[in-house]
């Protein structure tokens, strides 16, 4: 059981109704973890569409959740 | 002052361009991204940028340093708006000197674009129609192709 900090942006924060959830967690890696967010929230936007961060920097789908993490799902960007 | 940051107010452009004069440097390029009035033919009233700021500031400071080795320029900036924005306002600055324009014009342009595909901030429009929304664009190639 890992206590991470999710933070939510653009649509998933729409979607979740909040920016930021902690919350305790079984999932093996951050892939399981946004399944479980998706169950949550039913977020539109498939993984394939997104990129993970923990604690401030780009992670991979397949790393494993670390206790007391912060973790950012990042939708698709639109800056400039 | 740091090479990437994000300003969740207007912010002056002239500093920025102080910054980045050098002796060594015979040319600089600067890219404005303005507020446009139109989107996907639609016309557009307004719009706000959100960001995650601490990943967007790592990230896009990594791209500026990038532009720098990858073209040789000298130095460059870039300052990125957050929150609420009107028609005609200032929403992006790129600004990059070098010896020479080639390497100027190069890294300014490579920014702006890396900045657009890389960096987490993410743009909500209103439209004339009264609908508003976050704009998440397909990505440009498939993950795993090559350019």
């Amino acid at each position: 059981m890992a206590r991470v900090t999710v933070l939510y942006f653009a649509s998933l924060r729409d979607a979740a109704g909040a920016a930021s959830e902690t919350l305790e967690t079984t999932a093996v890696d951050l892939a399981a973890l946004y399944a479980q967010a998706c169950e949550r929230h039913g977020f539109a936007l498939p993984l394939e569409r997104l990129r993970v961060a923990m604690d401030g920097e780009f992670a991979r789908w397949t790393d494993a959740v670390r206790d007391g993490a912060e973790v950012a799902f990042i939708p698709p960007v639109s800056g400039g | 002052m740091s090479r990437f940051r994000v300003s969740d107010r207007a912010f002056e452009i002239a500093p920025l361009r102080q910054g980045l004069l050098h002796a060594r440097a015979g040319a600089f390029a600067s890219f404005e991204g303005w507020v446009r009035d139109h989107n996907d033919g639609r016309p557009v009233l307004g719009l706000y940028y959100e960001a995650y700021v601490e990943l967007a500031e790592a990230e896009g400071a990594r791209i500026v340093e990038e532009a720098l080795h990858r073209f040789g320029a000298i130095e460059a900036c870039c300052v990125h708006r957050t929150g609420e924005l009107a028609i005609g306002e200032l929403a992006v600055w790129v600004g990059a000197s070098a010896a020479h324009r080639d390497a100027a014009f190069d890294a300014c342009r490579w920014i702006i674009d890396e900045v657009k595909a890389r960096v987490p901030i993410w743009k909500h429009e209103r439209y004339a129609g009264g609908d508003a929304g976050w704009l998440h664009p397909p990505a440009a190639l498939p993950p795993g192709s090559v350019d």
